[in-house]
């Protein structure tokens, strides 16, 4: 992979915006279940900071923010999340992934718990495309070897 | 207001056309990232300001001020994000040796 056009503006301006990238995923994944977005855009903007930052530094650099072990448990917790609320729903007597009876154990009516599992179930989708995404860019740009960079 | 919404975009407009003819006209690869870097940059920015302008000509309620917020942030991002992709991409094809493009000697 070609390293040399790094720079201090790109490096600047990267760190600089990273953040409101980020903030921007989470409105994406926040406002999922009544306008445009949802899990899987907010995920993969949440993830495009993290890859923004690979490019712009290197592959060490973003291991340092987000280690391999913690990637690999927020992939999981996203798929937790996501079929945990699926069999609370088949648990409390309803089809899985049937909101609606979610109102039994939540302080709200019907039409308000089936928001808030929808709401549920895309940060679950968020959390694993989030991981995914990441790993699978540090994968193929460092085939799998993840010593891109020097040592912190 | 709507009025200077529509010179904003028209500007916008132009700046975008320019920008265009200068990616297809000019003779290599720097100065096209040139003319598409501003041109570009700076259409967004006016084309934004426009609509932005725009939505409010129906009067200055909390959702229309806030969307038209929303536009000019998007704008701010544009106009600090562009230059350093263009930045970048023409930083990469000089490590590369991508060669300046010189005037020719026409006739002797």
């Amino acid at each position: 992979m070609i390293r040399d056009f790094e720079g201090v503006i790109i490096k600047t301006v990267c760190r600089a915006v990273t953040p409101f990238i980020q903030l921007y995923g989470l409105y994406v994944i926040a406002h999922g279940h009544y306008s445009p977005g949802g899990g899987f855009q907010g995920g993969c903007i949440l993830a495009a900071s993290l890859i923004l930052m690979a490019l712009a530094y290197d592959i060490k650099e973003v291991k340092k923010q987000l280690s391999e072990k913690l990637n690999t448990i927020f992939c999981s917790l996203g798929v937790i999340i996501y079929a945990g609320i699926g069999l609370l729903c088949l648990i409390l007597g309803a089809n899985y992934l049937d909101y609606g009876i979610l109102y039994k154990i939540l302080p709200v009516d019907a039409a308000h718990a089936r928001s808030l599992g929808i709401l549920g179930v895309e940060i679950g989708v968020g959390f694993t495309v989030m991981a995914v995404m990441i790993s699978i860019f540090l994968n193929i740009a460092s085939g799998g070897q993840h010593e891109e960079g020097e040592e912190r | 207001m709507a009025v200077l919404a529509v010179i904003f975009i028209v500007t916008g407009v132009f700046f975008f056309t320019t920008a265009t003819i200068g990616l297809l006209r000019f003779p290599d690869f720097y100065t096209r990232m040139h003319a598409a870097g501003k041109g570009d940059t700076l259409g967004a920015f006016l084309t934004l300001a426009g609509l932005a302008l725009y939505n409010l000509h129906h009067g200055f309620s909390f959702d229309a001020i806030l969307i038209s917020i929303k536009i000019l942030l998007i704008a701010l991002f544009i106009f600090i994000v562009n230059p350093t992709a263009t930045h970048a991409i023409t930083k990469a094809a000089l490590n590369c040796d991508v060669k300046p493009w010189e005037k020719k000697e026409t006739s002797k």
